[in-house]
């Protein structure tokens, strides 16, 4: 959130600092007055508070098999009754909201830098560079994310590491397009000529003049990417290619009991579904608010 | 209309190049050893050479791509390494059963989803609008199995009126047939409705702005009328071009929908390829389905271009 607040930042820059700085200001007051950043922030809220302090919050050891209270209803004992090993559900969805918290922000922000650098270099330069990195981004966009995931964790083995890595690579191409638009339309304006009869080299006018002048396309970008990363990455745990399966996680829950829903067995997979459903809701709102800001 | 459609076809042509090129890599270059990948670290090395030679992955790289990919446009698609049968039977089969569930999902998503879309249109910016447009796109947000197991909670466990597997017992007439189908398709129908909403809703309200509407309303046209011949005709028929390019994320939806309902079509076939590592049922599984997502993107592309000529125009020159 530096934006333009370089103490040189030229004359030429069509924003000046202060003009930015009060905008800035205007937009996080329509913020605040936002009925829907307010809930968005208030469902996310309570799950990275559960993801920060989770295990000093649950009730039980989200871990403890009680064997002889498996898959009991909800009660006062367990407020979410307990698992097929006899776990304290309300515990695990509370500490399962780190799984999705670490992996889902760190595999944005790749992307979200990824795809921002090549978003300004294919609309900067445009021509054969641009050309062929949009093919590439057809490309990809032609699988659906889930099946690239499946193919990369397949082909590299489940781990953290990996699905931040190819969720972000994916997110690359998306973001790039988004950026690449916002540049084609600045890449024209005058501040842009100006610098470059200064004979600033480009990659100085690319990341210091024009990408402080985008930077809302990506904010915006980042968090609607956001919401789609929680969805990747409890989609991939719920398929069993979750980050690590000893650690609570909402949808490997989820996918190890909705086989005794039948049986009537209800609690195990309402409370992680509503957890996963309420923090991509909550994303979702903040991310269409925060977009609206930009808009006027 | 030639130029473009050949400028057009063009591109699609080498994505789909660049698209073997991704796939043959996830698939085949990344893993390092194809063999050791599937066989797991335990394995006996000369039993991990033998798989190798016997997959034709001790071969050099360029070798194996051209091969996979002459054979796969020759509609040879190789063994299944967990089913032991061709590829291409699995793959027919299921593609026929997708098929099938994503028909019925669209047929109930495009007019409801077209009818949400208008409606908010037509109450701009008011409660009506706010919750047709938040609510659909909140839905479209949460992950398919978080739906489809609510979906399942409610109407198969609490109301009981839908059964909870997506396959009717053998030999079952169509109606039951899409009794079982109906939650499945339900699920899709949240996941989808949100986005051609949005589409439908911008299109309308730019036809409601535009000058040819004014003068329509002006020149004392009743309000229905001018609704009927000069909005909705503006503003549906390029949506539904749109719509077309839905398909990657019901391909997508697929996966999981059909792994929950344990339903046979392509997207189950896809999750149990990656689950036994059968690295040739799951490369060509893949490829099809970003074949299918490139047809479906050009037919849109075409219709859409047919539809409106402006873009046709701007596009030749």
């Amino acid at each position: 959130m530096t934006v333009a607040q370089d103490p040189a930042a030229p004359v030429a820059v069509p924003v000046q600092p202060d003009q930015a700085r009060i905008a800035r200001r205007e937009r996080l007051r329509l913020l605040g007055r936002s009925p829907t950043f307010l809930i968005g922030c208030l469902l996310a809220g309570i799950w990275v508070v559960c993801a920060l302090f989770g295990p000093l919050i649950a009730p039980h050891s989200p871990e403890f098999p009680d064997v002889l209270n498996k898959l009991v209803g909800p009660s006062g004992e367990h407020f979410f009754g307990t698992d097929r090993l006899g776990r304290d559900v309300l515990s695990r969805v509370i500490v399962g909201a780190r799984a999705v918290l670490i992996v889902a922000p760190l595999a944005t922000l790749l992307g979200t830098v990824l795809g921002t650098a090549l978003g300004l270099i294919t609309g900067y330069y445009r021509g054969i560079v641009d050309e062929v990195i949009m093919r590439v981004v057809d490309a990809v966009l032609a699988v659906p994310l889930i099946i690239i995931a499946l193919l990369a964790i397949v082909a590299l083995g489940p781990s953290r590491v990996t699905l931040i890595l190819v969720i972000g690579f994916v997110f690359a191409p998306i973001i790039a397009k988004t950026v690449r638009a916002a540049v084609l339309g600045e890449a024209q304006l005058e501040y842009v000529q100006a610098a470059r009869l200064r004979n600033e080299r480009s990659p100085y006018v690319m990341f210091a003049e024009i990408l402080p002048n985008v930077m809302g396309p990506v904010i915006v970008e980042f968090t609607v990417r956001l919401g789609y990363a929680i969805f990747a990455v409890a989609t991939l745990s719920f398929l069993g290619f979750g980050a690590d399966p000893s650690i609570p996680d909402w949808g490997q829950d989820i996918s190890q009991h909705y086989q005794f829903i039948s049986g009537g067995v209800w609690w195990p997979v309402l409370f992680p579904s509503l957890a996963i459903a309420t923090l991509i809701v909550g994303i979702n709102l903040i991310a269409d608010a925060i977009a609206a800001t930009f808009e006027r | 209309m030639a130029r473009f459609l050949l400028k057009r076809l063009g591109l699609a042509t080498i994505t789909l190049f660049l698209l073997t090129i991704i796939v043959f890599f996830g698939a085949q270059v990344l893993p390092g050893n194809v063999a050791r990948r599937i066989l797991g670290g335990f394995a006996d090395q000369r039993a991990v050479d033998n798989l190798n030679h016997q997959l034709g992955t001790d071969r050099p790289l360029l070798t194996q791509y051209w091969d996979w990919i002459t054979s796969f446009f020759r509609g040879d698609l190789g063994l299944s390494l967990s089913y032991h049968v061709p590829v291409s039977s699995l793959i027919g089969n299921a593609l026929e059963h997708s098929l099938k569930l994503a028909a019925f999902a669209f047929i109930m998503v495009v007019p409801l989803a077209i009818f949400g879309g208008v409606v908010a249109a037509l109450k701009r910016d008011s409660i009506v609008d706010r919750v047709i447009t938040l609510a659909g796109l909140s839905l479209a947000v949460v992950p398919e199995f978080v739906t489809g197991i609510l979906l399942i909670l409610v109407f198969g466990l609490w109301l009981g009126i839908f059964p909870v597997s997506a396959n009717a017992p053998p030999g079952s007439d169509v109606l039951v047939q899409l009794k079982y189908l109906f939650l499945p398709a339900l699920t899709l129908v949240i996941l989808l409705f949100g986005y051609i909403a949005r589409i439908t809703r911008a299109g309308t309200i730019e036809a409601l702005d535009a000058d040819y509407t004014r003068t329509a309303v002006l020149k004392g046209m009743p309000r229905r009328t001018v609704i009927k011949r000069h909005v909705l005709r503006n503003s549906l028929l390029p949506t539904i071009a749109v719509v077309a390019t839905q398909t990657g994320y019901l391909i997508g939806g697929l996966v999981v929908i059909e792994t929950l309902f344990n339903y046979p079509g392509m997207g189950r076939l896809i999750f149990t390829a990656a689950s036994q590592k059968d690295f040739p049922l799951l490369e060509s599984a893949v490829l099809i389905v970003g074949i299918v997502y490139l047809v479906a993107t050009l037919l849109a592309d075409v219709a859409y271009s047919l539809l409106n000529p402006r873009i046709r125009y701007a596009t030749a020159e």
